[in-house]
């Protein structure tokens, strides 16, 4: 089984890259946008077939290391 | 004094670390590789700055993953003193022996210039050799320094006094300018509740002999080698 896991900050958490990027949208013209978040995509796969277990293990392995929780949320996709 | 510095790949400031150790009094440092899975004896355990891994994923994350970090979050459990400096402050938060997070600097740049600090307290075994309220001049070379914690951490490091250096400008006043990288509360340097480790971002071992322009960095490794003996 494959996973998609998506990090970005947690809100209220500033994200000075994401304001670059929303600063470089406007000078383009996009005057609308706001809230720009960058994050990070990590994708991996499982041997686990069983989808709440393979759900749970990649919960851990945001815990233990993918993801900063102090500073970062995490999002996990099973695909 | 016996001292054991960890070198990660990737890290560069080993040599330094140690040059500034024996000017300070200490035996020759032992070198101790990130596969090792034990160390000896020691005064005081180093985690010196540099790049570990590339910085892969984030700051210090797999380097704080390592066999030999095991090893040190026993040692510094159990009382052994602890030092990280730059990529080894941000290791020691990734590995949970420090609260908080180091994130990218407020301005998105690489910053590597002179800070001034102020020794917010000499009461710890890192600083004893320097008066409560002194500023000390050191460099700092670091992208991701920007301190943050949430609010109740902060109160609890503030409160117990855990916050020992903080950017100020040279006559030891606070300012948004002196504090460049954004971090909250101007914090450069904290210890844990024990008092026996200590992270800061900029490198003191960076400023221990006059040709290097300054020598105000050699008290932290006084301090250390003076509450070992």
């Amino acid at each position: 089984m494959k996973a998609n896991v998506t990090i970005t900050l947690k809100k209220g958490v500033l994200d000075p890259q994401g304001k670059a990027i929303e600063g470089a949208l406007h000078s383009l013209g996009f005057d609308g946008v706001e809230n720009v978040r960058q994050g990070k995509l990590i994708e991996l796969e499982l041997p686990e077939t069983d989808r709440e277990a393979a759900r749970a293990q990649v919960e851990a392995m945001c815990e233990k290391l993918l993801a900063n929780t102090v500073i970062e949320s995490y999002r996990i996709d099973l695909v | 004094m016996k001292s054991a510095i960890i070198l990660f790949p990737g890290i560069n400031r080993e040599r330094d670390m140690a040059r500034a150790l024996r000017l300070a009094g200490s035996e020759e440092p032992v070198i101790v590789w990130h596969k090792e899975t034990s160390l000896p004896q020691v005064d005081l355990i180093v985690l010196p700055g540099g790049f570990s891994y590339g910085d892969y994923l984030r700051c210090g994350a797999i380097a704080a993953r390592s066999p030999i970090m095991r090893e040190v979050v026993a040692k510094a459990e159990a009382g052994t003193p602890v030092l990280g400096v730059c990529n080894g402050f941000q290791i020691l938060i990734e590995a949970g022996l420090l609260p908080g997070a180091l994130m990218r600097n407020r301005e998105l740049k690489f910053i590597c210039r002179d800070v001034h600090l102020k020794v917010e307290s000499n009461d710890t075994r890192f600083t004893r050799q320097y008066a409560t309220g002194d500023v000390i001049r050191v460099p700092v070379a670091h992208g991701e320094g920007n301190y943050f914690a949430d609010d109740e951490t902060r109160r609890r490091l503030d409160g117990d006094g855990r916050i020992v250096f903080r950017y100020c400008e040279a006559d030891g006043s606070f300012s948004t300018e002196a504090n460049r990288n954004g971090s909250v509360d101007n914090v450069a340097g904290i210890l844990n509740e024990r008092g026996n480790v200590l992270g800061m971002m900029p490198h003191p071992e960076d400023h221990v002999e006059p040709h290097q322009g300054s020598t105000d960095g050699v008290g932290i490794f006084r301090s250390i080698v003076s509450a070992a003996a």
